[in-house]
């Protein structure tokens, strides 16, 4: 099978998981492990965004999470002053992706390099999480929504079918819609990089000397990857809020930058199914971890139940002994057997872009 | 007058505390080329290790002068010897590797300590400047950052060890060549460098307190200083903290605490917009 043959397959049976997964799941499990499962999706689309702008841009954002508390709070504030919820959507995705906009332009068209734009975004975030933090007084407030500060804002209304503004979103529609929104992220992604667009950042990111030289405006096109990643966190964010109907300065946190920054690297840099499969994974891990904490046992127990520990010794593990990801890993060894068995297999490998590249100073 | 004066404090203080945090993390970027994002939780640890050291019945000022320093530089070696040796060269995965440091920093921490503040009262009474009243520990702290800064400075400038230093961040293989060896001379750069960092945490401690999170507070403002500063360990650190340190407590004093942090972020960002390489890549080129 070529290349391409095995792309098709890896499309289908992504399609067929997925769809299979929105139709059956609220058919065969409970309520709240509905819910459970819709905030990982959503969040799924949040290392979507990551990995599209890390992964296949190059670009080491660490402040993935001010757009999506951006887009959290943007929609939280509008759906209290317009009520219809529809405006309220597209401004929780334009509002982050201008955002992104502007940092990007500072960033890219200032040639500041890579290491600087991690810290910048880093900067950006806890910038935005002191001022939230600190708009507790009812002096803060944006028309009629009150930023709350540390207290978040609770009671946020639900998405509603566009125009008609009582018939808002059950859970069990939040969970179809997370699905669905996932999906066609993912396809969507698909789409993009397979498109010229999508080349020329994977150029960038491999050389961006070379695509230089070539004619391309690298400043351009990672502002332009910069800013697509901006929008889709902002839109998971405006999910996030639908979800628990409650946004506070927390996603704004340095511990939920960390997060995403783990699922992809966990999930594998490079590949749009390894940060979702990633995402889900430490997701998942990090509730069973919490969900056992020992009533008053030994002091093992009590270390493995602690979220942070487990997280930062599986970044350092991963970092250190496969730096490729999950998915690029267990595809390279998949490879390897499968050509010892069939030593007539072509080589695939040189068609796959290589996640790995040499680092700049 | 007084006021002036009791302002003029204030604002040294800030630059002090600023270079202070930030000059063991201008050690090991500046010369090694490492970003060490678990540079808040050295800091912290250094807290720790000067509160418990006081508890254990040992004098205040041995624990934050001798004892914190030695600890944080233990524990920066042995992460130098297990961690980061595989990692040079390869500056995003420092980054995140010294991330995951952090996380698991904090958790130890939380599930040693607990999830509290600890502090321990400063030492030092108060001093009277006419009509105002400040703590003699402020003054402390603006002491310390100058024998840190002027400590650094000498041996770098004039030992056998600073020169050796100089030599293999330049040139590796040339001094390897010379005869140094150059995985002993960066184990032993982030030792210093973490050990420094120890004494800030330290020095900090009875001012701020200790809580196994505090590293965040302390994390972005040191790395704004030192990218803002740039490539010369010293100057950079100096004059970042003394432009940082300055908006800062004077937007602290117009404002509020919290809108002076975030004027000191705006004001790295802009910084760093117009002079990428930081404020040595184009003024005081020539300094350490």
């Amino acid at each position: 099978m070529t290349a391409r043959a095995w792309n098709i397959v890896g499309l289908v049976v992504v399609a067929v998981v997925g769809l299979g997964f929105l139709v059956l799941t609220p058919r065969l499990v409970e309520l709240d492990t509905v819910l459970e499962l819709t905030v990982y999706l959503i969040m799924a689309i949040l290392a979507l965004s990551l990995a599209l702008i890390w992964g296949y841009g190059g670009i080491l954002c660490f402040g993935q999470s001010a757009f999506f508390g951006l887009g959290a709070y943007t929609y939280a504030i509008a759906v209290f002053n317009i009520g219809e919820s529809t405006v309220p959507l597209l401004l929780a995705i334009a509002l982050p992706a201008a955002f992104a906009s502007l940092l990007g332009y500072f960033v890219f068209y200032g040639r500041i390099s890579d290491v600087y734009l991690g810290v910048i975004t880093l900067t950006v975030t806890l910038i935005l999480f002191n001022s939230i933090n600190s708009t507790a007084g009812p002096e803060f407030h944006i028309g009629s929504a009150r930023l709350g500060g540390f207290n978040g804002i609770p009671g946020i209304p639900p998405l509603n079918i566009p125009g008609n503004r009582s018939a808002v979103i059950d859970l069990e529609g939040m969970f179809y819609l997370a699905t669905a929104s996932l999906l066609i992220v993912y396809f969507g992604l698909r789409l993009l990089l397979v498109s010229r667009f999508g080349r020329v950042i994977v150029g960038i990111r491999e050389n961006e000397q070379r695509a230089e030289l070539l004619g391309y405006d690298s400043r351009a096109y990672k502002l332009a990857t910069f800013t697509i990643g901006g929008a889709l966190a902002g839109f998971a964010g405006c999910l996030f809020a639908n979800w628990g109907s409650f946004v506070s300065p927390t996603i704004f946190g340095l511990s939920q930058s960390a997060q995403i920054i783990i699922w992809v690297i966990v999930g594998g840099r490079g590949t749009l199914i390894g940060p979702i499969i990633g995402c889900i994974g430490i997701q998942w891990l990090g509730t069973a971890l919490g969900a056992n904490q020992p009533s008053g046992s030994g002091s093992w127990a009590n270390i493995f139940s602690n979220v942070p520990l487990v997280l930062g010794a599986i970044l350092i593990a991963f970092v250190l002994l496969v730096p490729k990801g999950l998915v690029p890993t267990l595809a390279d060894w998949g490879l390897r057997i499968l050509r010892t068995r069939l030593p007539a297999l072509p080589q695939r490998g040189a068609d796959r872009v290589e996640s790995e590249r040499p680092e700049r100073a | 007058m007084d006021l002036l004066a009791l302002l003029a404090i204030q604002v040294l203080y800030a630059v002090a505390g600023l270079a202070l945090i930030s000059v063991g993390l201008a050690i090991i970027f500046g010369m090694m080329r490492v970003i060490n994002l678990a540079h808040g939780e050295f800091l912290m640890l250094g807290g720790y290790a000067a509160i418990v050291a006081t508890s254990h019945g040992i004098n205040i000022w041995v624990a934050i002068l001798v004892v914190a320093p030695i600890v944080v530089g233990a524990i920066g070696i042995l992460v130098e010897r297990t961690i980061i040796r595989f990692l040079y060269g390869r500056m995003i995965d420092t980054m995140l590797a010294t991330w995951g440091l952090s996380l698991l920093l904090v958790g130890l921490t939380t599930a040693v300590f607990g999830n509290t503040t600890v502090g321990i009262s400063a030492p030092l009474g108060s001093i009277q400047i006419g009509a105002y009243r400040t703590s003699a520990y402020t003054l402390f702290v603006i002491a310390v950052a100058i024998a840190v800064l002027a400590g650094i400075f000498a041996v770098l400038r004039w030992t056998r060890l600073g020169l050796i230093a100089r030599g293999t961040m330049q040139n590796a293989s040339m001094a390897a060549a010379l005869g140094v060896n150059p995985p002993r001379v960066y184990a032993v750069t982030f030792g210093i460098g973490a050990a420094l960092t120890g004494l800030a945490g330290a020095v900090l401690a009875p001012v701020s307190g200790v809580f196994p999170t505090i590293g965040v507070a302390y994390v972005a403002k040191s790395f704004i200083t030192v990218i803002g500063g740039g490539a010369a360990v010293l100057s950079g650190t100096v004059s970042a903290s003394a432009l940082f340190g300055t908006i800062n407590q004077i937007a602290t004093f117009v404002t509020t605490p919290v809108f002076g942090e975030v004027a000191l972020l705006a004001a790295a960002i802009v910084l760093i917009r117009i002079l990428p390489q930081g404020i040595t890549g184009r003024f005081f080129r020539r300094s350490l």
